[in-house]
């Protein structure tokens, strides 16, 4: 089954992709949608970001993803490159659970 | 319909179209090729990671691979790989961060006018990197040499990395000890963070966040995804 959702999941947004290319330019082509599409990478990689620090199957868990993230924004907001601030957390946590 | 409403190098195809299309050379060329092996490098240690996510997450490598291979687009292949325990949810979130990518062929498509099976590969490989070389260029031959070499080098090295980083994992064995359920959030916070550029898209990503986690415990998985959509749109349409 997870084959299909693989597979569903990649069809999809190549679609989306594609789309750009066929669809006729002015009926997408507006500034509202425009703007609906850039903001939907912000608030959803936000609404991830946030879910995967202080959630876990519906629950609000609390453990060693709260001080590695912790790390991770003042990686981010100190500009580190992508892999520091992913490494920097994984071994947070490691540690973090070692202690 | 090529140039019009445009940017830069689209802009001026209509006229002196023979040097303004002509395929970069010497100097030029160099620094693009540059440009675009410089940037593929750079995104393979995001695949290296979402390699090792994918496996971490149960995921087999091939079917890691396939999401790398076919998917193709950093931050879907991101969420969908943090929420395949429930994948109607995962592959909604996955299409939803992957519109945007809708959006940039509808820019990039006056400019590649590419058409038939050069067409579909131009769909495959728009993605936030190529897009942004290719609107970095002002001449439309440079501004297509961007985008394919820019495309191919990262779709290279993000598959090269994401095997690799699939390998590694499925080898390490259990993700929580060496800290991988942490690296999942960190790296949607580090996709994030080249995003938020204005007080507006802060704003957004804080309430998307917000109303994502007030709502987690209460509701089905996959609905706090959908109430940070649905900020988004507000937050469009009220602009």
């Amino acid at each position: 089954m997870s084959w299909g959702w693989v597979l569903l999941a990649s069809g999809l947004c190549l679609a989306a992709k594609a789309a750009g290319y066929v669809v006729p330019a002015r009926l997408v082509d507006r500034p509202v949608i425009t703007e609906v599409g850039l903001m939907l990478p912000v608030s959803l990689l936000a609404a991830l970001a946030a879910l995967d620090t202080v959630t876990s199957g519906g629950h609000y868990v609390l453990d060693a993803r709260l001080p590695a993230m912790g790390v991770a924004l003042l990686a981010v907001w100190r500009k580190a490159p992508f892999i520091v601030v992913v490494v920097l957390a994984a071994l947070t946590a490691a540690l973090w659970r070692l202690a | 319909m090529p140039g019009e409403g445009a940017e830069a190098p689209a802009g001026e195809a209509g006229e002196a179209q023979g040097a303004e299309a002509a395929a970069p050379v010497g100097e030029e060329r160099r620094r693009i090729l540059r440009n675009a092996a410089a940037v593929g490098l750079a995104t393979g240690a995001y695949g290296l990671s979402f390699g090792a996510l994918g496996t971490a997450a149960h995921l087999s490598v091939a079917q890691t691979c396939v999401l790398s291979l076919v998917l193709f687009s950093g931050a879907s292949q991101f969420a969908y790989v943090g929420s395949v325990a429930h994948p109607l949810a995962a592959s909604f979130s996955a299409l939803l961060l992957g519109l945007r990518n809708g959006l940039y062929s509808l820019r990039n498509r006056p400019v590649l006018e590419a058409g038939g099976l050069r067409r579909l590969l131009a769909a495959q490989l728009t993605i936030d990197e190529s897009t942004a070389m290719l609107s970095a260029e002002g001449r439309l031959g440079a501004a297509r040499l961007a985008f394919w070499a820019t495309g191919a080098s990262v779709y290279l090295c993000w598959n090269l990395a994401t095997f690799l980083g699939a390998l590694g994992a499925a080898r390490l064995g259990s993700p929580q000890r060496f800290g991988l359920d942490a690296a999942e959030p960190a790296a949607f916070l580090a996709l994030l963070a080249p995003r938020l550029t204005t007080r507006r898209s802060l704003a957004v990503a804080l309430a998307g966040a917000g109303i994502a986690v007030a709502l987690a415990p209460v509701v089905p998985a996959g609905v706090p995804i959908l109430a940070a959509a649905a900020v988004a749109v507000a937050a469009g349409v009220r602009r």
